[in-house]
C-alpha cells in the first residue's frame, strides 16, 4: 500500500507537544477559504500545465502522469503556482516502510510523528499500518484532522493513536459551509466524541480579520465544551499563500493579536484552562 | 611607519589592547630562543601549520583551568587572601584571582564551575541580596575581562546560584563571560535545562555540553573553557597549533597518497613542533617553576596536554573527491562524509601514536581540537570539521552529520544553530533534540535567536552592536569585536543556515 505524501518535516515544533516529524498527505474533502497550502486540496490530474513551466526541467509528463525529478528541482514553487487544479505535481507515494525508514533516521530527536494534510484520514488504511510500526518504535503517532472522519466508527484507527488535533474551523453551520464548501455536523460530533474517549489532543481555531462575531460564537462554544480537558490553540489568519477566493473572502491582512488575545480572555472566561495564541 | 608606531597611534585599540599588542610585538622578535626548522617554516609558509599566533616564544600555557574549588578551600598565600566566608568575599576572591590567571589573551578562560563554586554561599542569603552581588559580580566580569574567550560553567545539577546567573544573564545581555550548562539529562532536570535554553535563544548562552561524554573521556574533574575548549581542571592546554586539512590536501596526489604519506609526514612534523614548544614552557619559560598558581597547588603540570588542532576538513574532503561545488559535497554527501570519517579516524591514529613530553595524565598524547577558525581563513578552511557555511542541510541530517565526527575530539569541538523566533515558545521541542543530539554522540551544542544582539560568531560571542562600531572605527572595549568582524567580512559567519519555522496551518 502505498499513499501520496506531500511534504515531511523532520523536526516540528507546532504540531503537539514536543519536537515531532509531520507528515502531510495529499488530498482535502475541504475546500477552506484561508487553506495556506492549497496545493494540498486535491489529487494531481496530470493534465500537465505545469510541467512546460519548471524553469529547469524537473517536469515530465509520462502516460498521463507528472513526473517530478527531485534531484533537479530547485523547489521554486512556480509549478504549485502555475497548477489550476489546487494540487501539486511534487508528491511522492510512499509506503509505510519508506516513511518509517525516514522516520528512523530521525528517532532519536523526536517524541513521536504527527500526519496531517490536506487531510490524513483519506488514508486511513495507510495509518493503520503506518501507526502499527510507528508505535513499534516507541513514539507517538498523532493525527492533525479537519473532522471530517467519524472517528467514533473506527476503534481500530483509535486503537493505535495518540491524540487528534481537531481543527474547529467555525460552529455556526451556515458559516462553515462558506468557509469550506463543507458541513460542520460531523466536525462537532467529532469534538465531542474525542473529548470522552481521551484522544483530543488539541482543539485549533483560525481566526479571521473580518469575521469578530463568527470568532467569538466559535471561541465560546469550544471553550464551554472543552474546559480544562485540552489545549486549544489561537491561530491569527495569515494571508500568505492563500488563494484569490480566499483573500476576497478572509481579507488582505493579519488577523490582529489584539483580537486574539481577547478572544484568549472570552476563552478563559468560558472555562478552558490552556488557550494558546 | 614602524610596527610599534603603528600600534600606539591606532585609534581604534584601547589601552590595554595597545600594550598586549606590544608584548606581541616584542615576543615576535625573538626567533633565537626557539628556532623553527627550515621544514616548519615551509610548512608555516604554505599554510599548512598555522602557529595560531601564539607567538615566538611561548612564556605561559595558553590554556589555564585553575582549581578553583581548591582555592575558595584554601584562599591564597601569595595573594594574601584567607579561604572566603560569605558571598561577598566569595566574589571578591574570585575577581581578584582572575587578574591574575594568564592565557595567550592574558584574560582567564575559565572562571569556574560558577554554581558549584558559590551555591552555598548563596544559600546562605535572602534571593534578592545575592541577585544583587551575583549581578555585581557578572558586570565587573564584563566589563574588566573583556574578552569572550572567558568561559565560564554550569551544571549538570540544577541550583540556586545556576537559575540566578541564568536570569542575570538574560536581564543583562552581557557578551561575557561565554557559559556551558555540563547536561546530562540524569542529573540536570528538564525544567532547569529549558531555563538555559530560553536563555542560550535569547543570548546565545549557555551551551551544552555532553556531560557524560566529557566524563568518560576526562573524568568529572573537567572543564569547558575558551570557545568550547574539553580540558582537565587543575590543567589546561599547552600549546595549539593548527593543521590547516586543504592546504595539506594540495600537497597529495590522491586520496591514498593524502592517507599513507602526506597526512603521516606534517602530523608528525607538527607534533614535533609541538614537543618543542611543550619543553620550553616546562622547562625554559618561568612558569611553572615559580607562578603562585603552581606553587599553590592550583595547578599541577601533570594534568595539562597539548592541542592538536585542525581546520578545513571539509574542503580537504571537497578538494580529495574533486568537488567543486561545497553545497554537493561533505555534509550532503555519503561519499564525501564518509570519506571526512576516514581521514578523521586516521587522524586519530596518527596523531594518538605520538609519545608527547610531559601530558602524564593523558598517557603522554596530545589531544584534538576542532579549531573555530579565525578570521584569515576566508573561506578555504571552514571550522574544525564543520560544514560550510550557507551549505548546511536541514537541521536533522546537520546534527546526525555532526554526531559522526565529534567524538575524535575530546579538547572541543561544537556546532551552532540559528533558530527562528517560535523556538522559544516551544523550549522542550527543544531539549528533544538536544537531547537527541548528545545521546547520539554530539558533543557541544550552541544556538541562539535570529535577531539577537549577542550572536555567536564561530565559537565565541560578540554584539552585532559592538561590531557596528568598530565599522565606525570607534573603539569596542571586547577584544574579539575585531575577529567578528573579520569573520563577518571574509567568512559569512553571520548568515548561517536559520532552522525556520515550518507551520501546518
Ligand atoms: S518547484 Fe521544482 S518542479 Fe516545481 S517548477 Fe520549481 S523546479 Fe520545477
Ligand atoms: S500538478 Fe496541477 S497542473 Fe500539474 S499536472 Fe497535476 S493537476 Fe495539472
Amino acid at each position: 500500500m502505498k499513499a501520496p505524501i506531500n511534504r515531511i518535516i523532520p523536526f516540528s515544533n507546532v504540531d503537539g507537544p514536543g519536537n515531532r516529524m509531520a507528515i502531510f498527505f495529499q488530498s482535502c474533502p475541504f475546500k477552506c477559504m484561508y487553506c495556506h497550502n492549497p496545493e494540498t486540496i486535491q489529487m494531481c490530474i496530470g493534465c500537465g500545465l505545469c510541467v512546460k513551466q519548471c524553469p529547469v526541467g524537473a517536469l515530465t509528463l509520462e502516460d498521463k502522469k507528472v513526473v517530478w525529478d527531485e534531484k533537479k528541482c530547485v523547489q521554486c514553487d512556480t509549478c504549485i503556482k502555475e497548477c489550476p487544479h489546487l494540487s501539486s505535481p511534487k508528491i511522492k507515494w510512499m509506503s509505510s516502510d519508506d516513511l518509517v525508514e525516514e522516520i528512523k533516521k530521525v528517532q532519536l530527536f523526536i517524541r513521536g510523528i504527527t500526519v496531517s494534510g490536506g487531510e490524513c484520514t483519506q488514508h486511513r488504511d495507510f495509518l493503520v499500518e503506518l501507526f502499527t510500526k510507528v508505535k513499534g518504535l516507541g513514539l507517538t503517532c498523532l493525527i492533525d484532522s479537519n473532522g471530517s472522519y467519524d472517528f467514533s466508527l473506527d476503534e481500530e484507527l483509535m486503537n493505535v493513536c495518540d491524540g487528534v488535533m481537531l481543527d474547529v474551523k467555525a460552529t455556526d453551520p451556515s458559516f462553515h459551509q462558506k468557509l469550506t464548501h463543507s458541513d460542520n455536523e460531523l466536525v462537532l460530533k467529532n469534538l465531542s466524541f474525542l473529548l470522552e474517549a481521551g484522544k483530543l489532543e488539541e482543539v485549533r481555531t483560525v481566526i479571521l480579520p473580518t469575521f469578530p462575531d463568527e470568532n467569538e460564537q466559535t471561541v465560546r462554544a469550544v471553550s464551554r465544551l472543552i474546559q480544562g480537558k485540552c489545549r486549544y490553540k489561537l491561530l491569527r489568519y495569515r494571508p500568505f499563500g492563500v488563494r484569490k477566493e480566499g483573500l476576497d473572502f478572509c481579507g488582505q491582512i493579519l488577523a490582529s493579536q489584539q483580537e486574539a488575545e481577547h478572544l484568549k480572555e472570552i476563552a478563559f472566561l468560558e472555562g478552558a484552562e490552556t488557550v494558546i495564541i | 611607519m614602524t610596527k610599534v608606531h603603528q600600534i600606539i597611534s591606532d585609534t581604534t585599540l584601547t589601552y590595554h589592547q595597545m600594550m598586549l599588542s606590544l608584548a606581541k610585538l616584542a615576543e615576535s622578535e625573538d626567533s633565537a630562543s626557539l628556532p623553527r626548522t627550515p621544514e616548519e617554516l615551509e610548512a608555516l609558509k604554505d599554510g599548512i601549520l598555522c602557529d595560531l599566533n601564539e607567538g615566538l616564544v611561548p612564556f605561559r600555557p595558553r590554556y589555564i583551568i585553575p582549581d578553583y574549588a581548591k582555592f575558595m578551600k584554601q584562599g591564597s598565600a601569595f595573594l594574601d587572601l584567607k579561604a572566603p566566608e560569605d558571598l561577598w568575599e566569595a566574589c571578591n576572591s574570585l575577581l581578584i584571582l582572575y587578574r591574575h590567571v594568564p592565557s595567550i589573551t592574558s584574560f582567564p578562560v575559565y572562571l569556574g564551575n560558577l554554581d558549584e563554586l558559590l551555591e552555598p554561599f548563596v544559600l546562605e542569603l535572602d534571593e534578592k541580596t545575592a541577585k544583587k552581588c551575583l549581578g555585581l559580580f557578572l558586570t565587573n566580569i564584563d566589563r574588566t575581562l573583556t574578552d569572550s574567550f572567558v568561559h565560564a560553567d554550569l551544571g549538570p545539577k540544577e541550583s540556586v546560584t545556576g537559575r540566578l546567573i541564568l536570569e542575570l544573564t538574560e536581564e543583562m545581555q552581557l557578551a561575557i563571560p561565554n557559559l556551558t550548562l555540563k547536561y546530562d539529562p540524569e542529573q540536570t532536570s528538564d525544567e532547569f535545562a529549558q531555563l538555559c535554553l530560553k536563555c542560550m535563544l535569547n543570548t546565545a548562552k549557555p551551551s551544552f555540553a555532553n556531560h557524560s561524554m566529557f566524563v568518560e573521556e576526562w573524568t568529572e574533574n573537567y572543564a569547558i573553557a575558551s570557545c568550547y575548549n574539553g580540558l582537565t581542571v587543575g590543567g589546561g592546554g599547552f600549546t595549539l597549533p593548527r593543521m590547516r586539512m586543504y592546504e595539506t590536501a594540495l600537497k597529495s596526489s590522491s586520496i591514498d597518497d593524502f592517507l599513507d604519506n602526506v597526512l603521516p609526514h606534517y602530523v608528525k612534523l607538527m607534533c614535533q613542533f609541538m614537543d618543542k614548544r611543550v619543553r620550553f614552557i616546562v622547562e625554559e619559560s618561568a612558569f611553572f617553576k615559580s607562578n603562585f598558581l603552581v606553587t599553590e597547588g592550583l595547578l599541577g603540570l601533570e594534568k595539562f596536554t597539548g592541542m592538536y588542532g585542525m581546520v578545513g576538513l571539509a574542503e580537504c574532503v571537497n578538494y580529495l573527491l574533486n568537488i567543486k561545488d561545497p553545497k554537493q559535497g561533505y555534509g550532503n554527501n555519503p561519499e564525501a562524509d564518509a570519506l571526512g570519517v576516514r581521514i578523521m579516524a586516521r587522524l586519530d591514529e596518527l596523531v594518538s601514536s605520538h609519545v608527547a613530553p610531559y601530558c602524564d595524565a593523558f598517557g603522554h598524547h596530545y589531544r584534538l581540537h576542532a579549531q573555530v577558525g579565525i578570521d584569515s581563513d576566508g573561506r578555504e578552511n571552514s571550522p574544525g570539521a564543520r560544514i560550510p557555511i550557507g551549505c548546511e542541510p536541514d537541521m536533522a541530517s546537520h546534527i546526525l552529520h555532526s554526531t559522526k565526527f565529534h567524538k575524535y575530539f575530546p579538547t572541543g569541538i561544537g556546532d551552532i544553530f540559528k533558530f527562528e523566533e517560535t523556538w522559544i515558545k516551544t523550549p522542550e521541542a527543544l531539549l528533544d533534540i538536544i537531547k537527541g543530539a548528545l545521546a547520539g554522540g554530539m558533543r557541544y551544542f550552541s544556538g541562539y535567536l535570529e535577531n539577537n544582539d549577542v550572536v555567536r560568531v564561530t565559537g565565541y560571542l560578540v554584539k552585532k552592536s559592538e561590531l557596528a562600531k568598530l565599522d565606525n572605527h570607534q573603539q569596542s572595549l571586547n577584544n574579539c569585536s575585531i575577529f567578528g568582524v573579520g569573520a563577518r567580512d571574509t567568512s559569512d559567519a553571520l548568515d548561517r543556515r536559520v532552522e525556520a519555522y515550518e507551520g501546518t496551518d
